[in-house]
């Protein structure tokens, strides 16, 4: 018996031992993700890191630069009418899908259109301005928009303006997602892979270096690390701030990072049912006085080693729409007391909704600690992300820690969140002049006088907090040293044009 | 024994048919919609609304698990709500990949175990046995999950011997299935191995201590066969039943596990169905594993009448 366990570890370790890690074919490009992607079809799709998959598998519309440009992609010139009511698109005519299928005017116009009818489709609010598109000649796309619409290009960067083969358009199109970008889908294993082969008729297929990209889902922050570190990705997205300075510390890696288009805060229940009847919700000076409570840079420094920017606004650092006439405040414990003493209560009792994972239980409790110094006492309520969500939506929470990923367009960022019919708007906070500033905002074409809109609803807000703001979430990627070309964008998605090993 | 087995499985119907009863009741009892998170961050409530008409989440919920039920009964799991893939196509998918991890904890777990917890209790209050004892203890307190992370960082990031995740089917690569199974099973399995020793250590010296083997002995038998023939047929009968059940286990109960080297199982299918309220994945790997357990312990059943002849007439 003795002999049969000798012989079985031993065995065991021989094994382990003879078996080197596993050699890759050099074109092959892993990738780690935060988590599995839901389905694979761009007019149904909802995550985050959905989309990072759809970068390597749908040629968009247009797409957008590091600043924040719209530029070129399968329309190669667009221009809107004198009223605002028309935007007619220029189309590429080398483009071809991956069953072959050219790509044309006709196929754009069935993939707007179903993205606007489809019954589950999520793109039909990002596309609500537009009445019709057709397709006058192959390469010209129009659409008429039943009033301007200044978001509207923004939406066709994303998943609104991908391109699926019109003829592969049945059920199965989740499961096998057929495009025009320039990687084709090969197989998804459920929670474990999404693999991705080059696409050799894709018009510009000279400009991608790897045969296979292979995206893996490892939602464990220290495990996605392990495995960037043992050689077995290439690169990461999300990595954790907590991770950044081991990571740092490894030469065979390099981080990259940059400011994230969304944002973080706490959103406020200032009219929605009974929740709101309390002088948090009821009263703007108690609100200001908790905005006041929070050292937005302890916070950071606290919670995640001091690499999230501090933010009072909805709009990302370095953002063309962020007003300097909102600097990020400095604590101030005496004046938050007096705004207090002013609303006439002394001390005041709230709920804080956040998610149960570690990093959101730590920024409660550090918010909880500053604000009972000036007299507001924070009870921390947890539960699951699908419940918060819930809650909130229905109006049972007095203030909820939300974070927002963020949109291209400033629209996305501000106005479903405080106008009074905001979808978002879950602490229904209602202030008409707000919803006339950004109504009006969603449909002037130039920045300056777009901005005029912005600041202006942004001074109201600011006074009355129905969202307190909190801080930018910097994207970090973790890359294995030998992986060039890798460009960053605010967006935090991965293009994977350029990318090489040397 | 067949009318044992017909019985059992007469008696599956209702069990089954309950635990489904009971899992549709719980999860719609849970806080949380999932159409809110499904509808996206935009949450537009034209599209919510028409996702739980598509599901038919505004019936009875009486309705919608006879409806559900219907399905079932002729092989129609549904769709996953996050996904869109079929829910059935998606159990057999993981059950392969966590039956295959579950095979090779098990191989190592009785591989080591049970042999270990035989020389314990041959050898008792000798150094061996409380070594082996000392080790079952490590082996059954340390979390897996620290214990997975801990392999992954000394293992795969610091020697490079194996890789540190992921997986590859036995019959598509079986070197690099093998490779990826080794830490995953010696975590799973070890623990295992650890409660299956203790067991095998008791079961044993209970059966030493009997007549018929101080009878054996004095018949001049040499040790050896007393412990092969006689002591250890009839100790095995508890730690087969033991074995069986705790293979369900592996197989239901991976979860961390599969968590730490983000292998595509059962357990990680359940854990993310839980989070995102994926209704119908949830209620057919419940179903699943409920069918699961009611086969390993028929399974066991039938082992033990094997095993234990004075078993047979009963």
């Amino acid at each position: 018996m003795k002999r049969i366990v000798l012989l079985a570890s031993a065995a065991l370790l021989s094994l382990a031992a003879a078996l080197p890690a596993q050699a890759q074919s050099p074109s092959t490009l892993r990738i780690g993700l935060q988590e599995d992607p839901d389905m694979l079809d761009p007019h149904k799709a909802r995550t985050f890191v959905g989309r990072i998959v759809f970068m390597g598998l749908c040629d968009r519309l247009v797409d957008i630069d590091p600043e924040l440009k719209i530029t070129p992609r399968l329309a190669t010139q667009w221009s809107f009418s004198g009223d605002g009511l028309t935007l007619t698109m220029k189309l590429r005519t080398d483009a071809k899908f991956h069953d072959g299928e050219t790509f044309n005017a006709e196929a754009a116009k069935a993939n707007i259109e179903r993205a606007m009818t489809l019954p589950d489709s999520l793109r039909k609010s990002e596309l609500a301005s537009v009445e019709s598109v057709s397709a006058p000649d192959p390469a010209t796309l129009v659409f008429k928009l039943k009033r301007p619409d200044a978001t509207l290009l923004a939406q066709l960067t994303d998943r609104a303006g991908m391109m699926l083969s019109p003829k592969s358009l049945g059920p199965d199109i989740t499961a096998k997602p057929i495009c025009s970008g320039p990687y084709q889908f090969v197989e998804r294993v459920q929670n474990d892979r999404i693999v991705l082969d080059k696409f050799k008729g894709h018009w510009e297929a000279d400009k991608y270096q790897f045969d296979r990209i292979v995206y893996r889902a490892i939602p464990d922050t220290t495990v996605r690390l392990a495995n960037l570190r043992a050689g077995e990705l290439d690169m990461l997205e999300r990595l954790a701030p907590t991770d950044v300075k081991s990571a740092k510390a490894d030469k065979s890696l390099k981080i990259e990072s940059t400011a994230n288009l969304g944002y973080q805060g706490i959103t406020i229940n200032t009219g929605h049912g009974e929740a709101a009847n309390q002088p948090m919700g009821k009263d703007k000076r108690v609100r200001q006085a908790l905005s006041l409570a929070i050292d937005r840079k302890v916070l950071s420094q606290v919670v995640f080693e001091g690499l999230y920017e501090p933010m009072i606004q909805p709009f990302n650092p370095g953002n063309q729409y962020l007003s300097a006439a909102f600097p990020v405040p400095a604590r101030d414990v005496a004046k938050a007391k007096a705004l207090l003493k002013e609303a006439g209560v002394a001390k005041v009792s709230v709920d804080l909704f956040v998610t149960n994972n570690p990093v959101d239980a730590q920024l409660g409790q550090v918010i909880q600690a500053m604000a009972q110094e000036v007299g507001i006492d924070v009870q921390i309520r947890s539960t699951e992300f699908a419940s918060q969500l819930r809650d909130q939506q229905q109006g049972k929470f007095q203030m909820s820690r939300i974070g927002w990923s963020g949109r291209i367009d400033p629209d996305g960022n501000i106005h479903q969140f405080v106008t009074s019919k905001g979808n978002q708007n879950d602490g229904k906070y209602s202030n008409t002049e707000v919803d006339k500033l950004l109504d009006e905002a969603r449909t002037i074409y130039d920045v300056a006088e777009r901005k005029k809109r912005y600041d202006a609803a942004q001074k109201i807000l600011q006074d009355e907090l129905p969202i307190v703001y909190l801080y930018n979430q910097t994207v970090f990627f973790a890359l294995r040293s030998n992986l060039q070309g890798f460009v960053i964008n605010p967006d935090g998605m991965i293009r994977l044009s350029g990318l090489k090993r040397s | 024994m067949l009318a044992l087995i017909g019985r059992r499985l007469l008696i599956a119907i209702p069990t089954l048919f309950l635990v489904s009863l009971f899992v549709f009741a719980l999860q719609r009892a849970l806080p949380g919609d999932p159409f809110l998170v499904i509808a996206g961050e935009e949450r537009d409530p034209e599209v919510i609304a028409r996702l739980r008409q598509i599901y038919r989440m505004d019936d009875p919920i009486v309705v919608q698990f006879f409806a559900w039920l219907g399905q079932v009964i002729q092989g129609d799991f549904g769709r996953s709500l996050r996904t869109g893939e079929p829910v059935l196509g998606l159990i057999v998918q993981k059950l392969g990949v966590t039956f295959q991890l579950a095979v090779a904890s098990m191989l190592i777990a009785v591989g080591i175990g049970i042999p270990a917890g035989i020389i314990a209790a041959r050898r008792k209050d000798t150094v061996a046995d409380y070594s082996a004892s000392a080790v079952a203890l490590f082996g059954l307190s340390v979390p897996h999950f620290w214990l997975g992370i801990m392999l992954i960082l000394l293992v795969s990031v610091e020697l490079r011997w194996l890789p540190a995740s992921g997986f590859e089917s036995i019959f598509s690569d079986p070197r690099a299935a093998i490779e990826r199974l080794i830490m995953p099973a010696f975590v799973l399995g070890g623990g295992l191995a650890a409660s299956l020793m203790r067991h095998t250590r008791s079961a044993m010296l209970e059966v030493l201590q009997s007549d018929y083997v101080r009878t054996a002995r004095a018949k001049g038998l040499a040790e050896d066969a007393v412990i092969n023939r006689h002591a250890l047929r009839n100790a095995l009968v508890p730690i087969i039943t033991l074995s069986t059940i705790l293979f369900g286990e592996l197989l239901a109960g991976a979860v961390l596990t599969e968590q730490v080297f983000t292998i595509p199982g059962f357990g990680k299918l359940i854990v993310d169905a839980v989070f995102n309220r994926d209704y119908g994945v949830v209620q057919g790997v419940v179903l699943c594993t409920a069918i699961g357990f009611i086969i390993m312990n028929l399974l066991a059943d039938v082992l033990y009448i094997l095993v234990n002849p004075r078993l047979r007439d009963s």
